[in-house]
């Protein structure tokens, strides 16, 4: 009986621990998202609180900027290029990002928001 | 030297004044040579000329108006200082230079022995100040007035809004040519210090530009860009941003969204006078007094 229970003990860690290093080993969800004058499209964006994912940027016209300030991010977007940027948020609120390379009349309109749920 | 109150209200209700002797560390300069002289000067700023929508209708007429008012007063500065965003930006790079010209004949009006201009991102960012140097002159310069040392530094040609190592390295020759206690009046568009980032409130090598200027005891750094009054301190640096002449802007980071506060009809002035901020405690206790541009409580 001690035999059975210890079995069915490690059988239930090793599905445990297998998930986990699945999860971690899973390459993270990529969010894209377009960059032009004024606006990033979509403009709001929800991960998962721990989650790692990477934000995908295009600018469709102009050199734009991605600033995170509460995340420590800040990223050239190029033009007719796409920006990479890694996030990992730690704890869940809504956090705005702006482009804060000037754009235009408008410039100031461009902005959206990061929401970590819970 | 008597001032009136009621004068020096009407001045403030046009942006801030500023007097001389209220400066930390005039005194010194004035001990070292010629007896104490106050003289005051006008910070006006974000006139964005050429702006029009529903945050300002009068939006063609309210910088006139103040060249008026400045011209009306009986008090006379002894020099006026825009803090940029003189003009509202387009991407029509003739249209932008037709409302610098406009800018420049309109303060042209003004009855004062000096003005100074200094460039914010609507008037020098899309073209790394080409336009704004032809109208207005160098992007960044330094004067003495009365024994103290004014340096306007860009932080906005950079369309990152940075400072950029090769001013800086003027900067520090500039400080370098004086005493550590010496009065020092520093002027910018952008706030040098993190005030809102994600508003784009602030400079993008801020840091590096204040660790030039803390070793400087008598340092005053007065700003422009977020179109209100500001009062914050960095170290033992005060900085004071100025109201706008065009529309007001919400305080940092107190709505989801950044936008120019609601024209009012009913007092079409709102936002665009002066506030009267009172700090106690060492700063803790704040009471602020709201007064139109005459000069009225609001």
């Amino acid at each position: 009986m001690r035999g059975v229970v210890i079995g069915v003990a490690l059988g239930l860690l090793l599905e445990l621990t297998g998930r986990v290093l699945a999860a971690e080993s899973s390459p993270p969800r990529v969010i894209k998202m377009t960059a032009k004058k004024f606006e990033y499209s979509p403009s709001e964006v929800h991960i998962r609180k721990g989650e790692h994912v990477v934000l995908e940027l295009t600018s469709l016209d102009r050199k734009h900027g991605f600033k995170l300030p509460e995340l420590g991010i800040r990223a050239d977007v190029p033009p007719g290029g796409t920006a990479r940027v890694e996030v990992t948020a730690e704890k869940a609120g809504r956090f705005p990002f702006a482009c804060d390379v000037f754009c235009g009349d408008g410039h100031e309109d461009m902005t959206g928001t990061l929401v970590v749920d819970p | 030297m008597q001032f009136d109150r009621r004068e020096l209200m009407k001045l403030l209700g046009l942006g801030g004044v500023v007097l001389g002797s209220g400066l930390p560390g005039f005194s010194l300069a004035a001990s070292k040579g010629k007896p104490p002289e106050d003289f005051m000067f006008l910070q006006l700023s974000d006139s964005h000329w050429g702006f029009s929508g529903p945050p300002n209708p009068e939006a063609d007429k309210t910088l006139k108006e103040t060249v008026q008012a400045v011209n009306a007063s009986k008090l006379k500065p002894d020099f006026i200082v825009f803090t940029g965003d003189l003009t509202h930006t387009t991407d029509d790079d003739a249209l932008r230079r037709k409302r610098m010209t406009e800018f420049k004949a309109i303060v042209s009006e003004l009855k004062v022995p000096k003005v100074y201009f200094l460039p914010g991102e609507h008037d020098a960012s899309l073209d790394k100040g080409q336009a704004y140097q032809e109208n207005f002159g160098a992007l960044h310069q330094s004067f003495v007035h009365k024994g103290v040392h004014f340096i306007a530094v860009d932080n906005v040609s950079d369309p990152q809004g940075a400072v950029g190592d090769t001013q800086i390295d003027w900067l520090k020759s500039e400080l370098g040519k004086l005493d550590k206690d010496a009065p020092i009046v520093v002027l910018t568009h952008r706030p040098l210090f993190d005030l809102a980032p994600a508003w784009d409130w602030a400079t993008a090598d801020g840091a590096k530009v204040l660790s030039v200027l803390e070793p400087y005891q008598h340092l005053t750094v007065f700003y422009g860009h977020i179109h209100q009054e500001n009062h914050r301190t960095t170290g033992h640096i005060n900085h004071h941003s100025a109201k706008s002449l065009m529309f007001p802007l919400p305080a940092p980071m107190s709505v989801p969204k950044k936008a120019p506060v609601a024209w009012d009809p009913q007092h079409p002035a709102r936002g665009l006078g002066y506030r009267e901020i009172d700090l106690k405690d060492k700063g803790k206790a704040v009471t602020l007094e709201e007064y139109d541009v005459k000069g009225g409580r609001v």
